[in-house]
């Protein structure tokens, strides 16, 4: 039966088809999520897109983290289970703090929306499992607040433990550390800025998304 | 009681504000000289009921720390005063 992944849906998110899309060219079965549910259903991974969750209003992730669906993914995560926060998603996760630091205005005062290279920087993660170590992959970036940030502490953690599972090869957004996308400690909880449900298609101009979901698909 | 509150939330020191940027650097252009150190924040607005003065700033605290602000990024001062 096809691994299915359940793509949590708030008021304001919109790339929830392009992550059901990916799912499903890639043999995986995506199904839509209410944030609203309190239960995920048999879902194998989750993943949290991108888009305005209410708004963004206040900050953004910052309401959407109160959903009945997050304290479900919340569960799910502790329970070893995959999950993944693209963009919004990854802001998401952040202020429920299922991953640390948090994601500020990008410096250099634009809205960035252009491909990004990024490297694989540790294969051990729920995202990058079947990717190559080092390996360089090509996926876009569209955000305003995607400058990652957390203190020297954290940073020295995330660098100890190995967990920082993407990095730019060009900071376009002022990050930390290069940092493109972290894993939770237990490496089942993968958060990043880029879309790889937006490049796993040779036609968007890049495919090299593909193996990052399909490394989720096969920790499911 | 009745208490009105006032959350004044500023970004942490370091952390990027390109709004407070962008305001500074269009005041030569309107002809203001001499100002500097520009930043926007935002300010939350509210009511509520407490026994005293005491409860009241400890349920604005908890609603601040936890909801109104993201501590890695943000700093508040919290004013709590009879309504």
């Amino acid at each position: 039966m096809a691994t299915t992944v359940g793509v949590v849906v708030f008021p304001g998110t919109n790339c929830e088809m392009d992550a059901v899309e990916a799912v499903g060219g890639l043999g995986g079965g995506g199904r839509l999520l209410w944030h609203g549910d309190a239960d995920l259903g048999d879902v194998d991974a989750v993943i949290v897109p991108g888009g305005f969750a209410h708004g963004d209003y206040l900050r953004p992730g910052a309401i959407a983290r109160f959903s009945p669906a997050m304290a479900a993914v919340a569960r799910f995560a502790a329970d070893g289970g995959p999950v993944v926060g693209i963009c919004n998603g990854f802001q998401v996760l952040t202020e429920a703090g299922l991953l640390p630091g948090a994601l500020q205005k990008n410096a250099g005062l634009k809205f960035l929306c252009q491909p990004t290279t990024l490297r694989v920087e540790s294969t051990d993660s729920s995202l990058t499992g079947s990717a190559e170590l080092g390996a360089e992959l090509s996926i876009p970036i569209n955000h305003f607040e995607g400058n990652y940030t957390c203190d020297e502490r954290t940073l020295a953690r995330l660098r100890d433990e190995e967990r920082i599972v993407l990095r730019y090869v060009d900071n376009p957004n002022g990050s930390v550390d290069d940092i493109a996308g972290v894993c939770n400690e237990a490496r089942n909880v993968v958060g990043l800025m880029p879309h790889p449900e937006r490049a796993c298609d040779d036609l968007l101009g890049s495919a090299d998304g593909a193996v990052l979901l399909r490394s989720l698909l096969g920790a499911a | 009681m009745r208490f009105t509150v006032l959350v004044d939330i500023s970004l942490r020191s370091g952390i990027s504000d390109p709004a407070g940027a962008t305001i500074e650097r269009a005041l030569p252009v309107l002809g203001y000289a001499g100002i500097e150190g520009v930043t926007v924040g935002k300010t939350i607005r509210f009511t509520l009921d407490a026994v005293d003065a005491d409860a009241a700033r400890q349920v604005a605290g908890d609603l601040t720390e936890s909801f109104l602000t993201n501590p890695v990024i943000e700093d508040a001062v919290v004013t709590v005063e009879p309504a």
